[in-house]
Protein backbone atom coordinates (compact mmCIF):
# COMPACT_ATOMS: atom_id res chain seq x y z
CA UNK A 1 0.00 0.00 0.00
CA UNK A 2 1.49 3.09 -1.07
CA UNK A 3 0.99 5.90 1.91
CA UNK A 4 1.49 9.25 1.08
CA UNK A 5 0.39 12.77 2.95
CA UNK A 6 -2.65 14.42 2.14
CA UNK A 7 -2.90 18.16 2.66
CA UNK A 8 -5.78 19.31 1.24
CA UNK A 9 -8.66 17.07 0.64
CA UNK A 10 -10.50 17.09 3.39
CA UNK A 11 -13.65 19.25 3.51
CA UNK A 12 -13.58 20.39 6.86
CA UNK A 13 -10.79 21.38 8.53
CA UNK A 14 -9.19 18.52 10.94
CA UNK A 15 -9.46 18.54 14.56
CA UNK A 16 -6.68 20.48 16.25
CA UNK A 17 -4.77 17.35 17.47
CA UNK A 18 -4.60 16.11 13.77
CA UNK A 19 -1.82 16.90 11.37
CA UNK A 20 -2.65 15.67 7.89
CA UNK A 21 -4.25 12.81 6.57
CA UNK A 22 -2.91 9.33 5.07
CA UNK A 23 -4.28 7.79 2.51
CA UNK A 24 -6.17 4.04 2.57
CA UNK A 25 -7.83 1.87 0.48
CA UNK A 26 -10.99 3.31 2.43
CA UNK A 27 -10.39 6.83 2.38
CA UNK A 28 -8.04 9.61 4.40
CA UNK A 29 -7.41 8.99 7.71
CA UNK A 30 -6.41 11.98 10.38
CA UNK A 31 -3.25 11.47 11.65
CA UNK A 32 -3.46 12.47 15.30
CA UNK A 33 -0.68 14.18 16.88
CA UNK A 34 1.57 12.65 19.64
CA UNK A 35 1.90 15.49 22.06
CA UNK A 36 -0.98 17.77 23.98
CA UNK A 37 -1.48 21.06 23.31
CA UNK A 38 -2.50 23.33 25.82
CA UNK A 39 -5.70 23.37 25.38
CA UNK A 40 -5.66 19.49 25.30
CA UNK A 41 -4.30 20.18 29.07
CA UNK A 42 -7.02 22.60 29.59
CA UNK A 43 -9.81 20.37 28.79
CA UNK A 44 -7.94 17.22 30.98
CA UNK A 45 -7.86 20.05 33.91
CA UNK A 46 -11.68 20.80 33.08
CA UNK A 47 -13.40 17.41 33.09
CA UNK A 48 -11.28 16.74 36.00
CA UNK A 49 -13.51 19.09 37.92
CA UNK A 50 -17.09 19.05 36.62
CA UNK A 51 -19.80 18.01 34.43
CA UNK A 52 -17.82 19.23 31.25
CA UNK A 53 -16.92 16.10 30.79
CA UNK A 54 -20.23 14.98 29.79
CA UNK A 55 -19.77 16.37 26.52
CA UNK A 56 -15.86 15.41 26.12
CA UNK A 57 -15.78 13.53 22.69
CA UNK A 58 -14.09 12.54 19.81
CA UNK A 59 -15.79 12.14 16.40
CA UNK A 60 -16.02 7.45 16.49
CA UNK A 61 -14.05 5.84 13.51
CA UNK A 62 -10.35 5.35 12.15
CA UNK A 63 -7.18 7.46 13.25
CA UNK A 64 -3.69 6.95 12.07
CA UNK A 65 -0.91 7.41 14.47
CA UNK A 66 2.93 7.81 12.61
CA UNK A 67 2.92 6.15 9.45
CA UNK A 68 0.98 2.87 9.42
CA UNK A 69 0.67 0.45 7.36
CA UNK A 70 -1.21 -2.55 6.21
CA UNK A 71 0.70 -4.77 8.73
CA UNK A 72 0.36 -2.00 11.57
CA UNK A 73 -1.79 -2.64 15.26
CA UNK A 74 -4.73 -1.59 16.03
CA UNK A 75 -5.81 0.03 19.48
CA UNK A 76 -9.19 0.14 20.02
CA UNK A 77 -10.41 2.89 22.28
CA UNK A 78 -13.08 4.55 23.69
CA UNK A 79 -14.24 8.28 22.07
CA UNK A 80 -14.27 10.13 25.52
CA UNK A 81 -11.60 12.73 24.99
CA UNK A 82 -9.35 12.40 27.86
CA UNK A 83 -9.07 8.75 26.88
CA UNK A 84 -8.59 9.24 23.50
CA UNK A 85 -5.87 11.70 24.33
CA UNK A 86 -3.74 9.83 27.06
CA UNK A 87 -3.94 6.70 24.58
CA UNK A 88 -2.11 8.65 21.57
CA UNK A 89 0.30 10.39 23.80
CA UNK A 90 0.82 6.01 24.61
CA UNK A 91 1.33 5.76 21.19
CA UNK A 92 4.47 8.04 20.71
CA UNK A 93 7.09 6.64 18.48
CA UNK A 94 5.05 3.72 17.19
CA UNK A 95 2.95 3.59 13.87
CA UNK A 96 -0.36 2.16 14.55
CA UNK A 97 -4.22 2.50 13.66
CA UNK A 98 -6.90 4.07 16.44
CA UNK A 99 -10.61 2.68 16.07
CA UNK A 100 -12.48 4.88 18.43
CA UNK A 101 -15.91 3.36 19.51
CA UNK A 102 -19.04 5.39 20.23
CA UNK A 103 -18.86 5.33 23.87
CA UNK A 104 -20.94 8.99 24.36
CA UNK A 105 -17.82 10.46 25.62
CA UNK A 106 -17.16 8.04 28.74
CA UNK A 107 -13.96 6.47 29.67
CA UNK A 108 -13.25 2.79 28.81
CA UNK A 109 -14.52 1.24 32.11
CA UNK A 110 -17.57 2.82 32.41
CA UNK A 111 -18.46 2.90 29.02
CA UNK A 112 -17.84 -1.12 29.26
CA UNK A 113 -20.11 -1.45 32.51
CA UNK A 114 -22.93 0.14 30.57
CA UNK A 115 -22.05 -1.84 27.85
CA UNK A 116 -21.49 1.08 25.46
CA UNK A 117 -18.03 0.19 25.36
CA UNK A 118 -18.91 -3.82 23.95
CA UNK A 119 -19.43 -6.56 21.80
CA UNK A 120 -22.40 -4.47 19.31
CA UNK A 121 -20.39 -1.37 19.11
CA UNK A 122 -17.06 -3.21 18.19
CA UNK A 123 -18.21 -5.05 15.66
CA UNK A 124 -20.42 -2.91 14.17
CA UNK A 125 -17.84 0.01 14.15
CA UNK A 126 -15.09 -2.53 12.39
CA UNK A 127 -17.60 -3.24 9.67
CA UNK A 128 -18.41 0.82 9.01
CA UNK A 129 -14.79 1.64 9.05
CA UNK A 130 -13.92 -1.06 6.84
CA UNK A 131 -11.23 -1.85 8.77
CA UNK A 132 -10.50 -5.31 6.75
CA UNK A 133 -9.41 -3.47 4.00
CA UNK A 134 -6.95 -0.70 5.85
CA UNK A 135 -5.11 -3.97 7.44
CA UNK A 136 -4.24 -7.27 6.55
CA UNK A 137 -3.99 -8.85 9.63
CA UNK A 138 -7.05 -9.96 11.59
CA UNK A 139 -6.10 -8.83 15.37
CA UNK A 140 -6.53 -6.05 17.46
CA UNK A 141 -6.02 -4.92 21.05
CA UNK A 142 -8.54 -3.62 23.36
CA UNK A 143 -7.49 -1.72 26.53
CA UNK A 144 -7.77 -4.65 29.18
CA UNK A 145 -11.02 -2.93 31.02
CA UNK A 146 -12.88 -3.08 28.08
CA UNK A 147 -13.58 -6.76 29.18
CA UNK A 148 -16.38 -5.35 30.94
CA UNK A 149 -18.22 -5.15 28.25
CA UNK A 150 -16.86 -7.00 25.07
CA UNK A 151 -17.05 -10.56 24.40
CA UNK A 152 -13.74 -11.37 22.62
CA UNK A 153 -14.94 -14.75 21.35
CA UNK A 154 -17.96 -13.45 19.85
CA UNK A 155 -15.97 -10.66 17.90
CA UNK A 156 -13.68 -12.90 16.65
CA UNK A 157 -16.89 -15.13 15.45
CA UNK A 158 -18.95 -11.88 14.19
CA UNK A 159 -15.54 -10.02 12.19
CA UNK A 160 -12.40 -12.40 12.24
CA UNK A 161 -10.49 -10.36 14.21
CA UNK A 162 -9.07 -11.97 17.70
CA UNK A 163 -9.12 -9.85 20.43
CA UNK A 164 -6.24 -9.61 22.88
CA UNK A 165 -6.63 -7.55 25.42
CA UNK A 166 -3.78 -5.05 26.17
CA UNK A 167 -2.32 -3.64 29.28
CA UNK A 168 -4.63 -1.62 32.07
CA UNK A 169 -2.84 1.63 31.24
CA UNK A 170 -1.83 3.12 28.30
CA UNK A 171 1.10 4.15 29.27
CA UNK A 172 2.65 0.76 29.32
CA UNK A 173 1.63 -0.09 25.65
CA UNK A 174 5.06 -0.02 24.42
CA UNK A 175 6.33 -2.36 26.86
CA UNK A 176 3.85 -4.81 26.35
CA UNK A 177 4.24 -4.08 22.04
CA UNK A 178 8.51 -4.22 22.62
CA UNK A 179 7.73 -7.75 24.95
CA UNK A 180 5.70 -9.65 21.96
CA UNK A 181 2.45 -8.26 22.87
CA UNK A 182 2.98 -10.56 26.59
CA UNK A 183 1.40 -8.67 30.15
CA UNK A 184 3.40 -8.55 32.71
CA UNK A 185 1.08 -8.87 36.63
CA UNK A 186 1.82 -5.41 37.27
CA UNK A 187 0.24 -4.73 33.75
CA UNK A 188 -2.94 -6.64 34.18
CA UNK A 189 -3.74 -5.55 37.46
CA UNK A 190 -5.40 -1.87 38.37
CA UNK A 191 -3.48 0.16 40.64
CA UNK A 192 -5.22 2.53 42.90
CA UNK A 193 -2.51 4.95 44.35
CA UNK A 194 -2.51 8.24 46.80
CA UNK A 195 -2.12 10.15 43.37
CA UNK A 196 -4.73 8.34 41.28
CA UNK A 197 -7.22 8.97 44.54
CA UNK A 198 -6.38 12.73 44.89
CA UNK A 199 -7.55 13.21 41.10
CA UNK A 200 -10.86 11.73 41.87
CA UNK A 201 -11.80 14.25 44.93
CA UNK A 202 -12.66 16.94 43.47
CA UNK A 203 -15.30 15.09 41.34
CA UNK A 204 -16.20 13.84 44.77
CA UNK A 205 -16.58 17.32 46.31
CA UNK A 206 -18.08 19.20 43.64
CA UNK A 207 -21.58 17.31 43.57
CA UNK A 208 -21.59 16.83 47.70
CA UNK A 209 -21.02 21.01 47.88
CA UNK A 210 -24.42 21.59 45.15
CA UNK A 211 -25.87 19.81 48.23
CA UNK A 212 -24.94 22.35 51.04
CA UNK A 213 -27.13 25.01 50.65
CA UNK A 214 -29.78 23.17 50.58
CA UNK A 215 -28.00 22.10 54.01
CA UNK A 216 -27.10 24.97 54.92
CA UNK A 217 -31.03 26.58 54.45
CA UNK A 218 -32.09 24.32 57.14
CA UNK A 219 -30.02 24.80 59.55
CA UNK A 220 -30.26 28.61 59.37
CA UNK A 221 -34.17 27.88 59.32
CA UNK A 222 -33.95 26.09 62.62
CA UNK A 223 -31.56 28.66 64.38
CA UNK A 224 -33.68 31.71 63.10
CA UNK A 225 -36.98 30.53 63.86
CA UNK A 226 -38.35 32.17 67.23
CA UNK A 227 -41.14 33.18 68.77
CA UNK A 228 -40.69 36.55 67.36
CA UNK A 229 -40.66 35.35 63.92
CA UNK A 230 -37.75 34.45 61.85
CA UNK A 231 -34.26 36.50 63.12
CA UNK A 232 -31.23 36.74 61.16
CA UNK A 233 -28.99 37.57 64.58
CA UNK A 234 -30.01 34.13 65.74
CA UNK A 235 -29.79 32.36 62.71
CA UNK A 236 -26.60 33.09 61.80
CA UNK A 237 -24.80 33.02 65.15
CA UNK A 238 -26.48 29.99 66.31
CA UNK A 239 -25.99 28.35 62.84
CA UNK A 240 -22.51 29.09 62.09
CA UNK A 241 -20.93 26.44 64.30
CA UNK A 242 -23.17 24.04 62.11
CA UNK A 243 -22.50 25.41 58.62
CA UNK A 244 -18.68 24.84 59.62
CA UNK A 245 -18.82 21.34 60.86
CA UNK A 246 -21.10 20.54 57.91
CA UNK A 247 -18.17 21.93 55.82
CA UNK A 248 -16.10 19.49 58.05
CA UNK A 249 -18.29 16.67 57.41
CA UNK A 250 -17.80 17.24 53.49
CA UNK A 251 -14.14 17.71 53.55
CA UNK A 252 -13.70 14.28 56.16
CA UNK A 253 -15.74 12.20 53.81
CA UNK A 254 -15.15 13.31 50.02
CA UNK A 255 -11.68 14.27 50.66
CA UNK A 256 -9.65 12.98 53.54
CA UNK A 257 -11.40 9.51 53.50
CA UNK A 258 -10.76 8.78 49.83
CA UNK A 259 -7.09 9.95 50.21
CA UNK A 260 -6.02 8.52 52.96
CA UNK A 261 -7.85 5.47 52.25
CA UNK A 262 -5.60 2.78 52.98
CA UNK A 263 -4.30 4.08 56.04
CA UNK A 264 -7.77 4.46 57.86
CA UNK A 265 -8.84 1.25 59.49
CA UNK A 266 -11.12 -1.32 58.62
CA UNK A 267 -12.51 -2.54 55.25
CA UNK A 268 -15.73 -0.77 54.93
CA UNK A 269 -16.29 2.61 53.42
CA UNK A 270 -18.83 3.65 55.90
CA UNK A 271 -16.49 2.83 59.07
CA UNK A 272 -13.64 4.56 57.45
CA UNK A 273 -15.51 7.54 56.70
CA UNK A 274 -17.23 7.75 60.63
CA UNK A 275 -13.68 7.47 61.99
CA UNK A 276 -12.29 10.73 59.69
CA UNK A 277 -15.16 12.56 60.63
CA UNK A 278 -15.60 11.59 64.38
CA UNK A 279 -11.69 12.64 64.96
CA UNK A 280 -12.44 15.83 62.53
CA UNK A 281 -15.25 16.48 64.88
CA UNK A 282 -13.34 16.06 67.85
CA UNK A 283 -10.61 18.34 66.83
CA UNK A 284 -13.29 21.05 65.84
CA UNK A 285 -15.52 20.67 69.21
CA UNK A 286 -12.24 19.44 71.46
CA UNK A 287 -9.41 21.09 70.10
CA UNK A 288 -11.32 24.37 68.56
CA UNK A 289 -13.75 24.63 70.64
CA UNK A 290 -16.63 25.19 68.27
CA UNK A 291 -19.17 24.47 70.26
CA UNK A 292 -18.02 26.03 73.25
CA UNK A 293 -21.10 27.79 75.17
CA UNK A 294 -23.41 25.32 73.76
CA UNK A 295 -25.78 22.79 76.07
CA UNK A 296 -25.72 18.93 75.85
CA UNK A 297 -28.24 18.91 73.12
CA UNK A 298 -26.01 20.24 70.87
CA UNK A 299 -23.39 18.71 71.88
CA UNK A 300 -24.79 15.24 71.55
CA UNK A 301 -25.98 16.10 68.09
CA UNK A 302 -22.73 17.62 66.55
CA UNK A 303 -21.45 14.19 67.87
CA UNK A 304 -24.31 11.96 66.31
CA UNK A 305 -24.80 14.01 63.40
CA UNK A 306 -21.32 14.56 61.43
CA UNK A 307 -19.64 11.54 61.34
CA UNK A 308 -22.55 10.13 60.43
CA UNK A 309 -22.76 12.37 57.52
CA UNK A 310 -19.20 12.05 56.94
CA UNK A 311 -19.66 8.10 56.79
CA UNK A 312 -22.45 8.18 54.19
CA UNK A 313 -20.32 11.14 51.59
CA UNK A 314 -17.43 8.44 52.20
CA UNK A 315 -19.52 5.91 51.31
CA UNK A 316 -20.47 7.26 48.06
CA UNK A 317 -16.33 7.18 47.01
CA UNK A 318 -16.99 3.24 46.37
CA UNK A 319 -18.62 4.63 42.76
CA UNK A 320 -15.31 6.19 41.81
CA UNK A 321 -12.47 3.02 43.40
CA UNK A 322 -10.91 0.48 41.67
CA UNK A 323 -11.54 -2.19 43.74
CA UNK A 324 -15.08 -2.12 45.63
CA UNK A 325 -17.55 -4.58 44.23
CA UNK A 326 -21.37 -4.89 43.80
CA UNK A 327 -22.07 -7.26 46.90
CA UNK A 328 -20.07 -5.51 49.51
CA UNK A 329 -21.59 -1.98 48.67
CA UNK A 330 -25.03 -4.09 48.88
CA UNK A 331 -24.21 -5.01 51.95
CA UNK A 332 -22.87 -2.00 53.55
CA UNK A 333 -26.14 -0.09 52.71
CA UNK A 334 -28.34 -2.67 53.91
CA UNK A 335 -26.83 -2.06 57.30
CA UNK A 336 -25.92 1.42 56.73
CA UNK A 337 -29.09 3.13 55.60
CA UNK A 338 -31.45 2.39 58.72
CA UNK A 339 -28.37 3.70 61.11
CA UNK A 340 -27.65 7.02 58.81
CA UNK A 341 -31.41 7.82 58.69
CA UNK A 342 -32.30 7.11 62.89
CA UNK A 343 -28.65 8.94 63.03
CA UNK A 344 -30.54 11.80 61.38
CA UNK A 345 -33.76 11.64 63.25
CA UNK A 346 -32.45 11.40 66.65
CA UNK A 347 -30.21 14.32 65.98
CA UNK A 348 -33.04 16.37 64.72
CA UNK A 349 -34.97 15.64 68.12
CA UNK A 350 -32.28 16.64 70.24
CA UNK A 351 -31.77 20.18 68.15
CA UNK A 352 -35.84 20.23 68.50
CA UNK A 353 -35.30 19.47 72.35
CA UNK A 354 -32.79 22.38 72.32
CA UNK A 355 -35.26 24.76 70.50
CA UNK A 356 -37.95 24.11 73.34
CA UNK A 357 -35.18 24.66 75.70
CA UNK A 358 -34.09 27.95 74.05
CA UNK A 359 -37.82 29.07 73.53
CA UNK A 360 -38.82 28.24 77.46
CA UNK A 361 -41.15 26.04 76.03
CA UNK A 362 -39.51 23.11 78.94
CA UNK B 1 -6.39 -2.96 48.85
CA UNK B 2 -9.04 -5.32 49.52
CA UNK B 3 -12.69 -4.13 50.03
CA UNK B 4 -15.06 -6.44 52.64
CA UNK B 5 -14.23 -10.11 52.68
CA UNK B 6 -16.77 -13.27 51.87
CA UNK B 7 -18.96 -11.11 49.68
CA UNK B 8 -18.20 -11.52 46.33
CA UNK B 9 -20.46 -13.84 44.16
CA UNK B 10 -17.69 -15.24 41.81
CA UNK B 11 -17.96 -18.67 40.99
CA UNK B 12 -16.00 -20.90 39.55
CA UNK B 13 -16.31 -24.80 37.78
CA UNK B 14 -12.81 -26.15 37.56
CA UNK B 15 -14.23 -28.98 35.22
CA UNK B 16 -15.60 -26.68 32.42
CA UNK B 17 -11.97 -24.89 32.60
CA UNK B 18 -9.93 -25.46 29.27
CA UNK B 19 -6.89 -23.70 30.56
CA UNK B 20 -7.27 -21.05 27.58
CA UNK B 21 -5.53 -18.24 30.06
CA UNK B 22 -8.67 -15.84 29.11
CA UNK B 23 -9.91 -14.87 32.76
CA UNK B 24 -6.16 -14.00 34.10
CA UNK B 25 -5.94 -11.80 30.53
CA UNK B 26 -8.89 -9.46 31.85
CA UNK B 27 -8.79 -10.02 35.57
CA UNK B 28 -7.66 -6.15 36.81
CA UNK B 29 -7.64 -7.68 40.32
CA UNK B 30 -5.46 -10.62 39.86
CA UNK B 31 -7.87 -12.91 41.32
CA UNK B 32 -6.78 -15.99 38.50
CA UNK B 33 -3.68 -17.37 37.99
CA UNK B 34 -2.29 -21.01 36.15
CA UNK B 35 -2.30 -23.97 37.85
CA UNK B 36 -1.73 -27.57 36.31
CA UNK B 37 -2.82 -25.86 32.80
CA UNK B 38 -6.17 -24.75 34.52
CA UNK B 39 -7.22 -21.77 36.01
CA UNK B 40 -7.02 -21.49 40.24
CA UNK B 41 -8.41 -18.48 42.16
CA UNK B 42 -5.74 -16.77 44.21
CA UNK B 43 -8.34 -15.10 46.49
CA UNK B 44 -11.77 -14.37 46.11
CA UNK B 45 -12.17 -11.15 47.97
CA UNK B 46 -9.94 -9.78 45.79
CA UNK B 47 -13.01 -9.76 43.08
CA UNK B 48 -14.67 -6.79 42.42
CA UNK B 49 -17.35 -8.18 40.51
CA UNK B 50 -16.23 -6.25 37.07
CA UNK B 51 -18.26 -9.19 35.44
CA UNK B 52 -15.04 -9.32 32.34
CA UNK B 53 -14.07 -12.89 33.13
CA UNK B 54 -17.53 -13.90 33.00
CA UNK B 55 -17.78 -12.45 30.28
CA UNK B 56 -15.15 -13.67 27.86
CA UNK B 57 -15.33 -17.76 29.53
CA UNK B 58 -16.06 -19.64 26.37
CA UNK B 59 -16.79 -22.63 27.92
CA UNK B 60 -18.98 -21.18 31.10
CA UNK B 61 -16.86 -21.89 33.78
CA UNK B 62 -16.98 -18.60 35.63
CA UNK B 63 -19.99 -16.60 36.85
CA UNK B 64 -20.56 -13.60 38.88
CA UNK B 65 -23.30 -11.39 40.03
CA UNK B 66 -21.77 -8.24 38.26
CA UNK B 67 -22.92 -4.82 38.58
CA UNK B 68 -22.39 -1.41 39.53
CA UNK B 69 -20.66 -1.50 42.69
CA UNK B 70 -21.37 2.85 43.67
CA UNK B 71 -23.37 3.15 46.43
CA UNK B 72 -25.36 6.33 44.75
CA UNK B 73 -26.30 4.23 42.14
CA UNK B 74 -27.98 1.60 44.49
CA UNK B 75 -29.27 3.93 46.61
CA UNK B 76 -30.69 5.57 43.37
CA UNK B 77 -32.05 2.60 42.24
CA UNK B 78 -33.74 1.48 45.22
CA UNK B 79 -35.90 5.16 45.67
CA UNK B 80 -36.27 5.10 41.99
CA UNK B 81 -36.61 1.39 40.78
CA UNK B 82 -34.71 -0.50 38.33
CA UNK B 83 -31.13 -2.07 38.42
CA UNK B 84 -28.33 0.67 39.20
CA UNK B 85 -26.56 2.43 37.01
CA UNK B 86 -23.95 4.81 36.09
CA UNK B 87 -26.46 7.80 35.25
CA UNK B 88 -27.18 8.92 38.85
CA UNK B 89 -30.88 10.19 38.70
CA UNK B 90 -30.14 10.01 35.02
CA UNK B 91 -30.22 13.20 32.39
CA UNK B 92 -27.36 15.90 32.42
CA UNK B 93 -25.20 14.59 35.30
CA UNK B 94 -23.44 11.74 36.10
CA UNK B 95 -20.90 10.33 38.20
CA UNK B 96 -19.36 8.04 36.00
CA UNK B 97 -15.95 9.30 34.36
Amino acid sequence: MQIQTLQFVKKTPPPPWAIGSISTPVGAVYRVLNDWSRADYWGMLRSRIGAFRMNYSVTPGLYAVGEPTQDSDVFVTANYKLTFDILRRSLKGLNAWILVLDTKSINVWCAAGKGTFGTDELVNRITQTKLDSVVNHRRIILPQLGAVGVNASAVQKQTGFRVAFGPVQAGDISAYVEAGYKKTKEMSTIRFSLLDRLILTPMELNPTLKKYPWFAAGVLLLFGLQPAGLLFKQAWFGGLPFLVMGLIAVFAGAFVTPVLLPFVPFRSFAIKGWIVGMLLTLLAVRGFGIMDGRGWTLHAATYLFFPALASYIALQFTGSTTYTGMSGVNKELKLGIPVYLGTAAVSLLLVVLFKLQEWRVL
Amino acid sequence: MKYLANVSTLNYDLEKCTGCRRCVEVCPQAVFEMRDKRAAITDKDLCMECGACAKNCEFGALTVNSGVGCAAAIINSLINGGPPSCDCGGGASSCCG
